[in-house]
């Protein structure tokens, strides 16, 4: 036995079973939690400034990733004092694009790549592609890990992928979407997160948005005791990012107070914690608005993208 | 052994379900001769917001096709009819005599009809081809204004709520409408004729409760387009005004003796409709001008 097969198996034997009752009670429990008044404003700028806003169709152009990024930087200039969010979301061949509309902002530019969403191409393909998206210009890679090989129960593949990928990545931050949509049990969720934090992972990710159900907030839950675990082993941080189904600023309020719970203050904040959305959005904006006037809101007076 | 009596609960109808207000509070109505009426639920700002939503999901109510849509307020008027002796009764228990609550309910039911064959028809008597002097073919429909909302008159509380919200949903609206705050029982019931007629969750949405707490989220709700108000009270008129001025709403007030057979008419319908006009350019063809 090689010494990285032997990591493999000390990973795998290190990953405890999860409890899913259990993860579902303590899950119910953050949702019970009233959030009133300013800090209910404070919380919901908090999760705006968190967004990844995301564009991740095959009919995506030009003018519509310039328009995402224009909303970005101005997300309801009739507030003011609204942060922007901490990135746009796009594909590869999006990068230069946004980044060219951004860079005069603080606002990163992430990219998904390993054949996005599928993930089902040769290793060389994906790192030519993850390589292609750094060049472009990208600050933060989203990559997916192959689902299939996981299944058939071939962990190294997966490991060593991740870690070629995040070696093409260089200094750009790398995220591993898990899909855990296809990921049948939560024991597999916390296995494939720990491989993915063992291999180099910067942030893992839930899902590609493509697949039901994306993020919930047991699945979330499991993630986030992985990386407790590892930092309380390490004192290492890792980021984490819950993507697609998450629509309503009351329940990212509920990820906001489940991770202050798990991980602590430290991660309360976009270098470490991120919301991969496209309208989630909007129905925060329309919360703040809703705070400041006093009237429940409309869409139609809130821009589309 | 006597049979225990199972009293009803009554319950408010947002997007076709049948939820106890969010709030959890309800209050006692009592008739004239002080018995209660029922527990009925006092619903609060968070209802009118779930309404609202409900009512939004629901525009697709004007894609459907004219006709359908008079087939499905027909049924409304068949299960209604069948329900006849229970709306009496609640409207007896209410205070009225045996004879006015008959009255009332055939009115109603009569409406119902009424409203049910406009459906496909006021299109056609409303809209319009205009002459214009250029190239165009120049035409006026009537569309939908969106969600109303509408709040019913304190007596009347069949034909009243029945005559307000009909003509509404025949042009294609959504609703979310505050019964009679005194005399709520109709309303509920109602509500149960909508649910096995065809009409889809959302379409009308029915909350009791005090109006003077209602009102106000209702009228400054900026997803709310219209306001329909059948009551009589000049405070509440004042306030509606005010807060509806916040997102441009139409506010219309409509109070008159709905139990009056002629007050039913096209122009109830247009309270709620916008007209659309279209320029479509032309070639002048033949003899033909451009004055059509």
């Amino acid at each position: 036995m090689t010494s990285e097969n032997s990591k493999i198996q000390s990973i795998i034997q290190n990953s405890p079973t999860i409890d899913k009752v259990g993860t579902e009670e303590r899950v119910a429990r953050f949702q019970t939690r009233s959030i009133k008044g300013d800090s209910k404003l404070m919380g919901l700028k908090m999760a705006l400034s968190m967004i990844d806003l995301t564009t991740l169709e095959g009919k995506d152009t030009q003018g519509k990733v310039k328009q995402l990024c224009y909303k970005a930087e101005h997300l309801h200039d009739a507030i003011p004092g609204l942060p922007t969010v901490a990135a746009v979301c796009v594909y590869p061949s999006m990068v230069s694009i946004a980044k060219k509309a951004l860079n005069h902002t603080q606002i990163k530019v992430a990219s998904v790549a390993t054949a996005f969403p599928g993930g089902q191409s040769p290793l060389a393909v994906k790192i030519a592609d993850t390589k292609f998206a750094v060049d472009q210009g990208a600050d933060e890679v989203d990559m997916v890990i192959s689902r299939g090989k996981f299944m058939e129960g071939n962990y190294a593949y997966v490991f060593d992928e991740i870690a070629a990928i995040k070696e093409a990545c260089g200094n750009v931050r790398l995220k591993v979407i898990l899909e855990t949509g296809e990921l049948a049990t939560l024991d597999d969720v916390r296995l494939a997160s720990d491989l993915a934090i063992h291999a180099g992972a910067d942030f893992i990710k839930t899902s590609t948005g493509k697949i039901q159900p994306a993020a919930t907030m047991p699945v979330t839950l499991t993630m986030l005791m992985a990386i407790k675990d590892h930092y309380d082993k390490t004192g290492v941080m890792v980021g984490m990012k819950p993507a697609g189904g998450i629509s309503t600023s009351k329940l990212a309020l509920h990820y906001l107070v489940m991770v202050n719970e798990v991980l602590g203050e430290k991660w309360l904040s976009n270098e470490w914690f991120r919301f991969g959305a496209s309208s989630l959005a909007n129905d925060v904006l329309m919360q703040i608005a809703k705070t400041v006037n006093g009237s429940y809101q409309s869409a139609d007076y809130f821009s589309i993208d | 052994m006597s049979r225990l009596e199972i009293l009803k609960t009554y319950k408010i109808y947002i997007g076709g379900q049948f939820p106890r207000t969010e709030s959890g509070r309800y209050y006692v109505p009592k008739n004239g001769q002080n018995e209660p009426l029922g527990n009925i639920c006092l619903s609060s700002r968070k209802d009118v917001r779930n309404a609202v939503s409900a009512a939004r999901k629901a525009t697709g109510w004007a894609e459907r096709t004219a006709f359908n849509r008079g087939q499905i307020l027909y049924r409304i008027a068949e299960m209604l009819e069948g329900r006849k002796a229970q709306f009496i009764e609640e409207l007896i228990l209410q205070g009225s005599n045996k004879k006015t609550a008959e009255i009332e309910v055939n009115l109603a039911v009569d409406r119902v009809v009424y409203y049910a064959g406009w459906c496909d028809k006021y299109q056609q008597i409303m809209g319009a081809v205009n002459p214009v002097s250029s190239s165009h073919f120049n035409f006026s429909v009537p569309e939908p204004t969106g969600v109303v909302g509408i709040v019913c008159p304190e007596n009347q509380s069949l034909v009243g709520l029945v005559s307000l919200v009909l003509p509404v949903i025949c042009g294609g609206n959504t609703c979310v409408v505050i019964a009679s705050e005194s005399l709520p029982l109709c309303a509920v019931t109602f509500a149960e004729v909508l649910n096995t007629s065809d009409l889809p969750g959302g379409v009308i949405n029915i909350l009791t409760g005090a109006k003077k707490e209602l009102i106000s989220p209702l009228a400054s709700h900026m997803d709310v387009n219209a306001i329909i108000y059948g009551d009589n009270d000049e405070e509440q008129w004042k306030t509606l005004g005010i807060l509806a001025a916040d997102n441009v709403k139409r506010v219309s007030r409509l109070s008159k003796d709905w139990t009056n057979p002629e007050n039913q008419d096209l122009y109830q319908i247009a309270e709620t409709l916008e007209i659309k006009t279209t320029w479509h350019p032309i070639e002048n063809i033949g003899g033909a001008s451009s004055g059509y």
